[in-house]
């Protein structure tokens, strides 16, 4: 299992768009994916679980992959995070 | 349409709401609450049946809009249809839901509602504001799902040919039983002006509405013989009854079919006169009906009952897609859309109680003071008429200072969509509802500030007799061919021709056949009625002449009572032959 913590840095923050692009890429691995916030656990494989994380600019959310391709998984998710959800 | 009072203990009386005779055995429909019952079940395998139903069409649903949504509004706008559709979808959250099913032995509706709820719960608690508005988009999405599998349990429940008796009905119920076997509906409650009676009658169903007792008397498969001519129904007739009614249906489908030959044939008289005839629809699935029936577009669409089912004012994009929608399906011909027309009878926002709401806060002043809500709509309208075949109706219009701040917001919501690259037809034309005493009285100036006007007479002869047809003691007063009346309407189309304005009629007294050659003999441009109408009035006008009908009008005009004027048309009818379906039954 891996675990990783990311920033959000672009202005809206996690908002619709962004969620839905996260579940579907998580949607491509095997691994277990779960997204942690202020004590909440979401499944990111979750489309209604994600919606419900209130991520604004700023605010630090630590994720965890798990199974066989998680390295991959963890690689393609936190670079979209990073990249602002192409949104810089 | 008046009551009967026949004795007879088989018989069950009412108003006859929508024409038509129907036989079939009754379906007692009690409406289950929209509240989700908490209720057990023993088939676990064939509720998540329903939920895999519901979900599908529901996705079906969001995938027309989204497209649509997409198209017209950017991809930006459109994601939350998308992310609507993701949930439909949604591995975790199914996977629990068919849990709960299996394992708590609930209904699927009682699931989705509790499973769904708990997410918003957590949006809620949020401080940011947007997270209260996303959970308002999980709130849709779940009253779609809900509504999906009510509306998949109540076409289960009805198998064969039946006639629904039930307490009250909503024009909602009205077209989901319709698609159904339904012949025809009997309810307990409710007048000629409710809109189920309305829309009824335009999709050719039968009604008989008000016997205050019919959900008592009649019992599950009882056989019913349901006369909407005359507002009655007989409860297990016997042989002799049953004879002479389906010799009268036989009467009335071939009256039927000689109607329909002139479906494709213009309104026209004898003489030349064409009268354009369009239809008044309340849901966009009546359009089918409409052109079945050889209307000649919509000449009012109410945009009130299409949002009916949701509990707030719907946003631009849901009603942009359906007027769009609407004006394709009824391309090259038009369609008047009518503004919201909220208060009165229909409902009102925010439980506002209004001590006389006919008189309250309703149409263009309800509009005019919640800009935002009445912006939406314009917008929307604007962006579905891009053929150029839109038009849109102001409801309620008392004083030319509501057209002119109308023109404004109007010319506001053009200058924004141009700013935003959107296309719209930049000669939207604009009209309004003559029905406010006033407006009739101003009939000419208000023809040189709109390009028509529609006379809506149910308001019309409400106002300018001061009765309530609604109520029983009075219903007497209101009369179409009051005087009064009939020379008002004179008014209005004389004065608004004489500005060019074309002149039309979309209330009840448009559909009423009688009334017909005077209509057309006061020279009206246009007449709207519900679909059904419109062959039996086309084939009153084909046997008219222009000429015979103003002298009709002209005499009807000089006259003092409403029994000379009844006296006159009914001698004119007989004069000229005209036979109507009532003749038949």
């Amino acid at each position: 299992m891996i675990e990783r913590t990311v920033q959000i840095i672009n202005n809206a923050g996690l908002h619709t768009r962004p969620a839905a692009t996260i579940v579907k890429l998580a949607a491509k691995f095997k691994a277990e994916f779960f997204i942690n916030k202020d004590g909440l656990s979401i499944n990111g494989k979750s489309i209604i679980g994600v919606m419900t994380l209130a991520a604004e600019k700023g605010s630090k959310l630590s994720m965890t992959f798990d199974g066989e391709d998680e390295e991959k998984a963890a690689e393609e998710i936190l670079n979209y995070f990073n990249r602002g959800f192409d949104e810089l | 349409m008046k009551r009967k009072n026949i004795p007879d203990s088989n018989i069950i009386n009412g108003i006859a709401a929508a024409p038509g005779i129907a036989i079939a055995k009754a379906y007692i429909y009690s409406k289950e609450k929209i509240e989700v019952s908490n209720e057990t079940i023993t088939d676990a395998d064939s509720a998540i049946e329903s939920l895999m139903y519901a979900l599908q069409r529901s996705k079906y649903e969001l995938n027309k809009i989204l497209s649509i949504a997409t198209e017209k509004m950017g991809e930006k706008r459109a994601a939350i249809f998308e992310a609507q559709i993701m949930i439909l979808d949604d591995p975790i959250l199914l996977n629990q839901l068919t849990r709960r099913i299996e394992k708590e032995k609930k209904s699927p509706e009682y699931v989705v509602n509790d499973e769904i709820t708990k997410y918003q719960e957590m949006m809620a608690a949020s401080d940011e504001l947007y997270m209260k508005e996303r959970s308002h988009d999980i709130e849709d999405i779940k009253n779609r799902i809900i509504r999906n599998l009510q509306k998949k349990k109540l076409q289960s429940n009805i198998k064969g040919e039946v006639i629904v008796v039930t307490h009250n009905i909503t024009p909602a119920d009205t077209i989901l039983l319709s698609r159904g076997n339904v012949k025809g509906y009997i309810t307990d409650i409710g007048g000629l002006t409710s809109h189920a009676a309305i829309v009824s009658r335009s999709l050719k169903i039968p009604a008989v509405v008000g016997t205050h007792d019919a959900t008592i008397r009649v019992q599950n498969g009882d056989l019913i013989i349901m006369d909407g001519f005359h507002g009655i129904a007989i409860l297990n007739p016997d042989e002799s009854e049953l004879a002479r009614y389906k010799d009268k249906i036989e009467k009335l489908e071939q009256f039927d079919k000689e109607l329909l030959v002139l479906k494709d044939e213009p309104a026209i008289t004898t003489d030349g006169r064409e009268i354009i005839i369009r239809g008044n629809i309340d849901i966009p699935d009546e359009i089918t009906h409409l052109i079945q029936n050889g209307g000649k577009g919509i000449g009012l669409l109410r945009t009130e009952q299409i949002f009916g089912d949701l509990t707030s004012f719907p946003n631009e994009e849901e009603q942009a897609l359906i007027y769009f929608e609407m004006a394709e399906k009824i391309y090259p011909e038009v369609v008047v859309i009518r503004a919201f027309d909220v208060g009165g009878d229909k409902f009102l926002p925010h439980d506002i109680k209004e001590p006389n709401p006919f008189l309250g806060w309703r149409g263009i002043r309800f509009l005019l003071d919640n800009e935002e809500i009445f912006k939406t709509q314009i917008r929307a309208v604007l962006k579905a008429s891009v053929h150029k075949n839109v038009k849109l109706m102001l409801p309620m219009v008392a004083s030319m200072s509501e057209v002119i701040n109308t023109k404004k917001l109007i010319q506001k919501c053009k200058d924004e969509l141009k700013e935003e690259k959107v296309k719209f037809d930049a000669h939207l034309k604009l009209g309004i509802m003559v029905e406010i005493p006033s407006a009739a009285v101003l009939a000419r100036e208000f023809a040189k500030e709109v390009d028509f006007l529609s006379i809506g007479t149910n308001d019309l002869i409400q106002f300018l007799l001061a009765v309530d047809r609604g109520n029983d003691i009075v219903s007497v007063h209101y009369q179409e061919f009051h005087p009064a009346v009939i020379r008002t309407i004179s008014h209005i189309i004389k004065d608004g021709q004489k500005h060019k304005a074309f002149v039309s009629m979309c209330g009840e007294m448009a559909g009423d056949t009688l009334a017909i050659p005077l209509l057309v003999g006061m020279g009206l441009d246009s007449i709207s009625v519900s679909s059904a109408s419109i062959p039996y009035i086309k084939r009153i006008i084909r046997t008219l002449s222009y000429k015979s009908a103003r002298q009709l009008a002209e005499e009807c005009l000089q006259l003092s009572t409403l029994d000379e004027i009844t006296e006159k048309i009914e001698h004119f009818f007989t004069e000229n032959l005209i036979k109507s379906a009532q003749d038949i039954v």
